[in-house]
């Protein structure tokens, strides 16, 4: 089987590569793009650690093929950041120490910043079942659900 | 006002930032030109005799750089054992070869077989269902009541499949069975402790590379311990000398123990990587890690307490079937022994102990710590039954605690199981916990859970651990394989910043941030000011690593002794630039001063001219500040705390939730609660994930049927509850530097017996007695219409 060249967006960056037909966007974006960021915590979309933005959708880019990518638009937790300033999410993460050993964190803050997109004001409750598709092991999700709700306010006050 | 820096802020966490980001560097995310890749074919059956392999096809397959298989790593040593405990009768356990594939037989789904090396996983994969393997199989023992039978045996060594029988304490056997013969009441409860996996969210995974220029190793590996993987690896398993490989642990994604063991992937993947000239990695997919990874707990039971009148306990007789698994794992035989079995006394005062663990092999991966160790199956084995204990004797379950408390008053506290309380104040932790719980109202909140058609019920729990693992000495005279003493080196570098080395590694514990806070309380620096290097051999001291909740008791020990040395020899330095005697100078807030006067130094200048030595008390002093230290301890620490939950059942379905769950812990002085309080959310929710959702399972044929998190429950958001967390009244460690005890594991161990005893409660009108975790809805359910005919 030949290679398949993609060109698609990362991060509103244009990229292209060339990838085996039944690779993931997970392998892509981690051995093609050098973007690490995004974790297999199981390959079968059962904990979120690989999750990713397609065309604004939250996804498990272990279930997405690379090629799939082909003219779409992806965004990483590399790309959250503008620079040196972080999201509002990451100051909050830091601020209720709401991570631990870091693996599950950044599909946590792709997919509590799609919630956000959806919903200014989500309650506790709506925030919990959100994340039901992210697993973290370390923190009891206490202290996550605490800076994704801090992290709501301030960025409805913004 | 709280802290702003040093010990007690709640200094934010440094390492943060790299996570947030995306910039953590983990084993997975390394590589390394020209790597190829590692893919083991496991066994796929339980148990059975190799009868014919073959690997000539993958061999010859596109994109394959090797095959292997036992044969191929003659010489090589087996997995060692870190921990030899004695039978009984005087003998030593049952030892069998661990080998690194498969000789002959196999022993557990997942057991390894081949070892392809491609050029790509997927080639990999490929080439091994080129491979022409034959098993002969052989009936599979999972249960350990039915393994100790003896018909079906894993290994010639054990022909009743049992690697070691212990009794503890031998000496007061016949005491407590005279007890219990006599006593007023006895409480009986047989109980299972259920068969967990870690599931560290990182899996593990390896990097292997061969320089043969300089003829080193480097072995990149998942570990909360490299320098005891190069030592178990080099010297047992490989023969490569310790100063010819070089292990490092980078970022690694959680642990909870099963990081700690030394496996056979990464001894295999450095070997390799010489004997293919290239670097080679590994990383395990999910089911990979489900059937390779140490598994925990897996105890069977059976617990009498005996009580006079008025509910002092008199003595406690329990019994044990504890699974090691197919082979053991590094430290898998002291788990059930000199963790469990020295914890019996749990926060009680109860004078007669005995217990006695046979430890079984079965065809299932090996059993080893998972966060607790053994303390969690002696708290919930103690607070399961004390709360059965109060509902026979129809005493209060609070009130009977309470009753048989170690008083603050009786410190040192020795009890009748070996070890010896230090300090500690159960009471307060207990009062402080029913007060946040507001227990008082609880009746009106189970009248609220009543009209919507809800059981409501109230768990309380008690637990004490030891941690701070361990004087060397000690646990040397208990079959330790090691020692564990701590390692720092602190290095202050010629502009005044601080470089610490330490043996500890932190895998999601925060020691880059508060090991700095430490650092920059003696010094009076800035925090920024002081960085923590970890994990990696070649630049830190030989030390233990991080498990049993031991870190900064032992680890922060050793860098406090390290910095305590730097400020003695700062201030020689100090003394002479100031034209002073040494015994005048004092050091505060980061300068010198001569006392009584104004003369005074900072710290800058002094690490300067340790390093610019021109004018210098040569004679007396060497150039250079940096100092390295091995802390010994000298006993266990011993936090403990009172857990309070309550639960809301749904008769009709058997679904349960935690409504609301009160931690009070003490931990001895606390560096960043911040910190603390994160790691018993955390130690929380695998407790409550063991009490009502994990189960690790087999069937009768020995195939793993929870191998990935669509068969195994992880606890999800929705499942848990915000947590209440309190760790006011502490009574510091009397014999570390630091005051403190460690916090790692005190969640984990203090809550599955708070929530079934919760649960227990609201089913108490219904006549159930007791539930084995998991309290999945189905097991609730049944007991429900069980009690009910």
């Amino acid at each position: 089987m030949s290679r398949i060249h993609v060109t698609t967006s990362v991060n509103g960056d244009e990229v292209d590569f060339l990838c085996e037909p039944d690779e993931t966007l997970l392998d892509a974006l981690r051995n093609r793009l050098g973007l690490t960021g995004s974790k297999e915590g199981c390959g079968t979309g059962d904990c979120g650690a690989c999750s990713v933005t397609l065309d604004g959708r939250l996804v498990c880019s272990c279930l997405v093929l690379a090629a799939e990518a082909e003219g779409r638009e992806i965004a990483t937790i590399e790309g959250m950041a503008e620079g040196e300033a972080l999201h509002p999410l990451q100051k909050k993460f830091i601020e209720h120490a709401a991570l631990q050993c870091g693996v599950c964190t950044p599909g946590i803050l792709v997919a509590t910043k799609a919630l956000l997109e959806k919903n200014p004001d989500p309650s506790e409750t709506e925030v919990r079942y959100w994340l039901a598709g992210n697993l973290c092991r370390c923190t009891g999700y206490d202290k996550i659900i605490r800076a994704v709700m801090d992290a709501a306010a301030e960025l409805r006050r913004a | 006002m709280p802290k702003d820096h040093g010990i007690g802020a709640s200094s934010k966490r440094r390492e943060d930032v790299r996570f947030l980001t995306g910039k953590g560097q983990y084993t997975d995310d390394i590589n390394r030109p020209g790597q190829a890749f590692c893919y083991f074919l496991r066994s796929n059956v339980a148990h059975g005799t190799i009868t014919s392999l073959d690997v000539s096809a993958a061999r010859d397959a596109k994109g394959v750089v090797g095959v292997f298989t036992s044969k191929d790593l003659e010489g090589l040593g087996g997995i060692p054992c870190g921990w030899e405990v004695t039978d009984k009768d005087g003998a030593p356990m049952k030892e069998p070869k661990h080998p690194i594939l498969a000789e002959g037989k196999v022993r557990h789904v997942g057991d390894p077989i081949v070892a392809i090396i491609a050029d790509s996983l997927a080639a990999g994969r490929d080439a091994a269902e080129l491979v022409e393997l034959e098993i002969d199989e052989l009936p599979a023992v999972v249960d350990m009541r039915e393994a100790i039978k003896g018909g079906t045996v894993l290994h010639d060594v054990a022909p009743d499949n049992i690697c070691y029988d212990w009794e503890f304490v031998a000496e007061n056997k016949a005491a407590v069975d005279e007890a219990i013969r006599n006593a007023h009441h006895v409480t009986t409860l047989e109980l299972v402790n259920n068969r967990l996996v870690p599931n560290a969210m990182e899996p593990r995974a390896a990097v292997g590379e061969y320089d043969a220029g300089r003829d080193e190793y480097t072995l990149w590996t998942t570990s909360q311990n490299p320098h005891v993987i190069r030592l178990l690896m080099g010297a047992f398993v490989l023969s490569i000398p310790e100063h010819k490989l070089r292990v490092v642990a980078p970022d690694v994604g959680g642990g909870f123990g099963s990081k700690i063991y030394h496996y056979a992937e990464e001894a295999f993947i450095t070997w390799v990587s010489k004997r293919v000239g290239r670097p080679v990695k590994w990383n395990a997919d999910r089911s990979e890690a489900f059937m390779s990874d140490a598994h925990g707990r897996d105890h069977v039971t059976k617990v009498e307490l005996a009580m006079d009148q008025e509910g002092n306990f008199l003595a406690l007789r329990s019994s044990t079937l504890a699974n090691m698994g197919a082979y053991l794992s590094t430290f898998a035989p002291c788990i059930p022994t000199w963790l469990h079995g020295t914890l019996l006394a749990g926060n009680y005062k109860t004078p007669l102990i005995f217990t006695n663990v046979k430890a079984v092999f079965t065809n299932t991966v090996p059993v080893d710590a998972y966060r607790g160790a053994g303390r969690p199956e002696a708290t919930y084995q103690l607070e399961r039954t004390i709360d059965k204990a109060a509902r026979e004797m129809g005493i209060d379950p609070v009130e009977l605690r309470r009753r048989n408390f170690v008083k603050p008053d009786q410190y040192p506290y020795q009890t009748p199981v070996a070890v010896i309380y230090d300090t500690g104040n159960y009471d307060a932790t207990l009062d402080k916990a029913l007060e946040l719980a507001d227990v008082r109202g609880f009746a009106e909140r189970k009248a609220d859970s009543a009209a919507r058609g809800k059981l409501r019920g109230l768990g309380i729990a008690n637990y004490i651990e030891a941690c701070g693992i361990a004087p060397s000495s000690l646990v040397g005279a208990l079959g330790a394989r090691a020692g564990l003493y701590e390692a720092a080196t602190v290095r202050v570098n010629p502009t005044g910043n601080v470089s610490v080395f330490t043996g500890s590694h932190s895998h999601g514990q925060g020691h880059e941030t508060t090991f700095a806070q430490v650092v920059a309380d003696m010094l009076g620096c800035e925090e920024a000011n002081v960085d923590i290097v970890h994990g990696d051999t070649s630049r830190i001291p030989f030390g233990m690593g991080t498990y049993g909740s031991r870190s900064l008791a032992v680890g922060g020990s050793a860098i406090v002794k390290s910095v305590e040395k730097i400020i003695t020899k700062a201030k020689k330095i100090a003394a002479h630039l100031l034209e002073a005697s040494e015994a005048d100078i004092t050091f505060a807030n980061g300068q010198f001063t001569v006392a009584g006067t104004d003369k005074a130094i900072d710290w800058g200048s002094v690490a300067l001219t340790a390093y610019v030595p021109h004018k210098y008390p040569i004679d007396d002093v060497e150039p250079g500040l940096e100092e390295t230290s091995f802390y010994d301890p000298a006993n266990f620490t011993y936090p403990a705390g009172t857990y309070v939950c309550e639960v809301e059942v749904d008769p009709d379905t058997g679904v349960v939730e935690v409504q609301s769950f009160v931690a009070a812990d003490d931990f001895g002085n606390v560096v960043n609660p911040m910190i603390v309080e994160g790691q018993v959310h955390g130690g929380l929710a695998q407790g409550i994930g063991q009490a009502i959702l994990e189960g690790c399972s087999y069937d009768e044929n020995g195939q793993l049927l929870s191998a990935s998190y669509m068969d195994y429950a992880m606890p999800r958001a929705a499942d848990l509850p915000m947590f209440v967390v309190d760790h006011s009244c502490n009574t510091p460690c009397t014999h570390n530097p630091l005051g403190v005890k460690g916090c790692g594991e005190a969640g984990a161990i203090g809550s599955p017996p708070a929530i079934v005893n919760a649960v227990i409660d609201a089913l108490s009108a219904h006549g159930v007695t007791h539930i084995d975790m998991p309290l999945t809805p189905r097991r609730v359910w049944e007991a429900i219409r069980a009690a009910r005919n």
